[in-house]
Parts: structure tokens; sequence; C-alpha cells
């Protein structure tokens, strides 16, 4: 019975992580981190800035080993994988990078095309007809000719998502997708993200602090701090978190546990020097 | 006791950069690329070859006309002036035809592969091209080491060929020596292994040098706008000293026992 109970649980989550320890240099990131990621749902990851959000991701796709601790995807220990099971593994995550990321070099069409013609040997009408759908979820189908360097920025960051959902991927990571976007942008990203979601049968894992869009489509967040998950669930219940710091960076108050002021002298001290004193 | 502490940090940081490009190295050089790559190679030989054309031709132009020049008022003094051509295709051929080519090919080739890779570091392409599952050392480390060692050899025969054009510009057209004697000179006396055959030789190997130093350079820049100034930096002065020590070693090894 348990054995049956502890197989649903794989089943149903596409990433476990289990004490999760990651250094930088002598930098600690992650201290015993711990999180699943369900199947089909929109995960959200939070924090404040340099928390390691960004590094999670890296993780999670293998670009980054965990010095210990288990990172499961779809139930295969991504730090342990070979390289050429990795490179397979991949193929299944779509990534959308803080910058876009798109190659500079290649126009949308070809930035879109590019995993397809890497991965698949499809004939090349076939191609252009799944570029074409793909950017077409996106609204860019007409943009299909212009180069990254015409791009508003709100556009760069719908093409990379056009280009991570190229090869139908099981799971897609969001790094940071509302960061620099006008509001306009900024909600048809947010909307993307849902419907993609559930379109694509896909689950998705996203990084943000940008505290009420993550809220609006995420089923579930994660709060990390520390190095360390500091509270887990849905938006209203981390509203009403009894962490005070947790609610503090929810709410986005300045005031709080988390100090406004940079660690310094005392302020007779820096003013008032030797005489003050 | 500081002074003792940096200068081990920084031999070890050298070390250690040493041990990244050399595998870099192994890794990128695995295999000839196969037929389907070979598309980024023709377009990596436009930039690193094709592009560096101009400066080539306009700089070896320049030399021969200045070393024809030099060496015509000096040996008109014995009058050997019929000797201005053999000695200025040795002196091309043997050192400076490599030399200078591997020094512009570093200022004009090496730094812009340098930039434009340490570009898409810093903007994430070679992350998201490894996300994809892939290798960014084989689609755009490889493709730019076989375009530098294919153009490189190319570049510094156009080098030579101008230059002794060059040269005979400045010696007979100009200065009316004998055209004949410029030429006959070196039918004479230039050898094919000897002279010929050396410099492309340390040709191939400058550039080896200046594409790996300038790709890894590019490759393992800070990903930060101050990082890729710096490393496009770091890869001219880098290769140029590589190349001045190197060739040295080189003349030494190979036309050493007179």
């Amino acid at each position: 019975m348990s054995e049956r109970a502890a197989d649903v649980t794989v089943e149903d989550n596409l990433i476990e992580i289990r004490d999760l320890v990651f250094k930088r240099g002598d930098r600690l990131i992650f201290d015993g981190l711990s999180m699943t990621v369900p199947k089909g749902r929109v995960t959200a990851l939070m924090g404040p800035s340099g928390c390691g959000k960004t590094t999670l991701l890296r993780i999670v796709g293998g670009q980054l080993k965990p010095d210990s601790g288990t990172v499961l995807v779809r139930g295969e220990d991504v730090g342990k994988l070979k390289r050429a099971d990795l490179l397979e593994l991949r193929k299944d995550i779509g990534m959308l990078f803080q910058s876009s990321a798109l190659f500079t070099d290649l126009s949308v069409f070809e930035n879109v095309a590019f995993p397809i013609r890497e991965h698949t040997r499809l004939p090349e009408d076939t191609i252009r007809d799944l570029v074409l759908m793909k950017l077409n979820a996106v609204g860019l189908r007409g943009a299909r000719d212009l180069m990254p360097g015409q791009l508003s920025g709100g556009m760069s960051r719908r093409v990379a998502l056009a280009r991570a959902i190229a090869l139908d991927p099981c799971l897609l990571m969001y790094d940071e997708p509302f960061t620099g976007q006008d509001p306009i942008a900024m909600g048809v990203v947010v909307t993307l993200i849902k419907r993609l979601n559930s379109a694509l049968e896909a689950t998705s894992l996203l990084v943000s602090h940008d505290v009420h869009e993550t809220a609006g489509i995420s089923d579930k967040i994660y709060i990390i701090d520390d190095g360390k998950v500091v509270a887990g669930g849905q938006s209203q219940d981390l509203e009403t978190h009894e962490s005070a710091r947790v609610r503090q960076f929810f709410t986005g108050s300045p005031d709080g546990p988390v100090p406004f002021h940079y660690p310094a002298d005392k302020l007779e001290y820096d003013f008032l020097g030797d005489v003050g004193l | 006791m500081d002074l003792l502490r940096t200068l081990g940090d920084r031999t070890l940081e050298r070390l250690s950069g040493l041990g990244r490009a050399s595998i870099m190295w192994g890794h990128a050089v695995w295999g000839l690329p196969t037929l389907r790559e070979l598309p980024l190679v023709i377009r990596q030989i436009y930039n690193f070859g094709v592009l560096s054309i101009v400066i080539i031709i306009l700089s070896g132009f320049s030399i021969g006309a200045v070393i024809s020049l030099q060496f015509y008022t000096q040996l008109s003094r014995f009058g050997a002036e019929d000797a201005v051509g053999l000695g200025l295709a040795l002196v091309l051929l043997r050192e400076l035809g490599p030399v200078m080519t591997g020094l512009l090919f570093a200022g004009r080739a090496g730094s812009a592969v340098t930039a434009e890779i340490g570009l898409m570091k810093t903007t994430e392409q070679l992350s998201s091209m490894e996300m994809m599952g892939v290798d960014p050392l084989r689609r755009i480390v490889t493709p730019r080491l076989w375009a530098g060692v294919i153009s490189m050899p190319l570049l510094a025969a156009m080098f030579n060929v101008v230059a002794i054009y060059g040269g005979l510009i400045v010696a007979v057209q100009w200065l009316g020596g004998d055209e004949g004697g410029y030429w006959s000179g070196m039918q004479e006396n230039v050898e094919i292994w000897n002279d010929l055959g050396k410099g492309v030789v340390k040709t191939v190997i400058f550039a080896l040098l200046v594409t790996w130093i300038a790709v890894f350079q590019g490759y393992d820049t800070d990903p930060t706008p101050e990082g890729i100034g710096l490393a496009t930096t770091r890869t001219v002065v880098t290769s140029s000293v590589m190349i001045l020590a190197v060739d040295f070693i080189l003349t030494l090894s190979m036309y050493g026992e007179f």
C-alpha cells in the first residue's frame, strides 16, 4: 500500500528536489532546499534578488551540478545523468531566459526553427508550418522575417517563448519573464504562460519576484530565502502566512524584518565623528 | 609575503586558464565537422578570411614597399640592386609574412570572434543553446577553429604576393631597378621547402594559436560588458605576444643550424 502511494507521488510530480545543497565558491546558495513541482501545473519560485532563483533553474536543467542532494526530473537524477542522456532530457525542456537569448545572427523564423532543425530531420515545408504555428501562438506570425535587433523587448520575449515551445516540451521554465516589460507586454506574457501551459499539457516552473503577476497565474508558490524554502502554498495562504518575513515579501512593504538599511556603523559615528561619542 | 601570494595566485589562475583552454580545445576539435556543419564553417571562413582581406592587402602592400625601399637604398651603395627581390622574398616568406598576417589576423578576426562569442555568452545565447540540447562547443567553437586554421594561411599567401608586388613597384617602377634581376634572384634562390614550406608551417601554427586564444577568451569571458572588453584586449595582447615568442622558437629550430 505504501509502495503504491510512493509511486503516485513520483507520477504526480514532474520535479522533485530533496535536500539540495549548492555552493558557489565559499558562498552557500542552497542549504538543504526541498520542493516539488506537480505535473500539469504552474509552480512559481519567488524570493529576493540574488537568492539563487535562476541558479535553481540551471540546476534543474543540468547546467550546474548540485554539491549534494537530488534533483529528479521525470524520475531521473539530473546531477548524475550522462552527457548524452542530459541532452536528450533537455529536448523535453523549454526554457525562457531573462534576456530572451535570441540568436542575434538569425531571423525570427530561423530562431524558432533552430531547435527543430537541430533535433529532427523534418522536410522544409513541415518545419515552415510548425514554426508559423508556434509564432502564431504568440501572435508574431507576421514578424517572421525580422531580425532580433528589430524587435521590442516584449516581442523578443514572445519569440523566445515560441522557440522554447518549438519541440512541444513537457517542462517549461521561465526565468523572470515579467522583468523589464511594459504593462501591456506583461499582460500578454502572463496570459501566454497560462494558456501555453494548458494547451501543451505541460508543466511550468516560473521564477520571478513580481508578486502580483506571479500570484495571478501560479497554482503553487514557493518562497526561498537563505537557501531554503521558507514557505509554500497558494497565494492566499502566503498573504496571511505566519512568518513576518514572508508577509513582508508578499506585500512588498519596506518595513518589516528585512531591514531597509544596509548594515552600517551607528548614524552618529558617520555624521558626528568622534565628537559625538 | 603578499607579493609571493599574489604571484602564486596569478600563476594558479593562469594554469587553470590553460587547463580550461585545453579541455575546450579537446572537446571542440574532436572530429572533423560533419557535412551538416560544413555551411557553418564556410560562413565563418567568410567572417574570418574574406572580411580580413582588405586590411591584409593594404598592409602587405605597404610593408613590401617600405622594405623594398630600404633594401634598395642600402644595396644600391654596393651595386647590388638586383638582390632586392630575393631579399624581400626571403624576409617575407620566412618571417614577415607569417608574423604580420598573424598579428593583423589577431587584431581583425581574433578580436571580432572574442567579442562575438563573449556577447553570445553575456546574452545567454550559449546557455540557451545548451538548454536546447545543442552543444555550443560543436556549434559555435568548432566551426570557428576550423575556419581560422583554413583562412589564415590563405591570407598569409595573399599578404606575401601583394607585398612582393608592392616591392616591385617601388624598386622597379619608381627607383628604376631592373625587373629581370628582381624576379630572377627570387626564382634561382628561393627554396620550396626551406623558405616557402617552413613559412607555411609557421602560418598554420600561428593560425592555431590565434584562433584558439580568441575562441577561448570569448568562451571564458566574464559575462558582463566590461568582461567582453577585457577579453577582447586579452585576445589581441596574448596572441601578439605568443606569435612573436613562438616565432622566435620556430625560427631557432628551423633555421638555427647555420
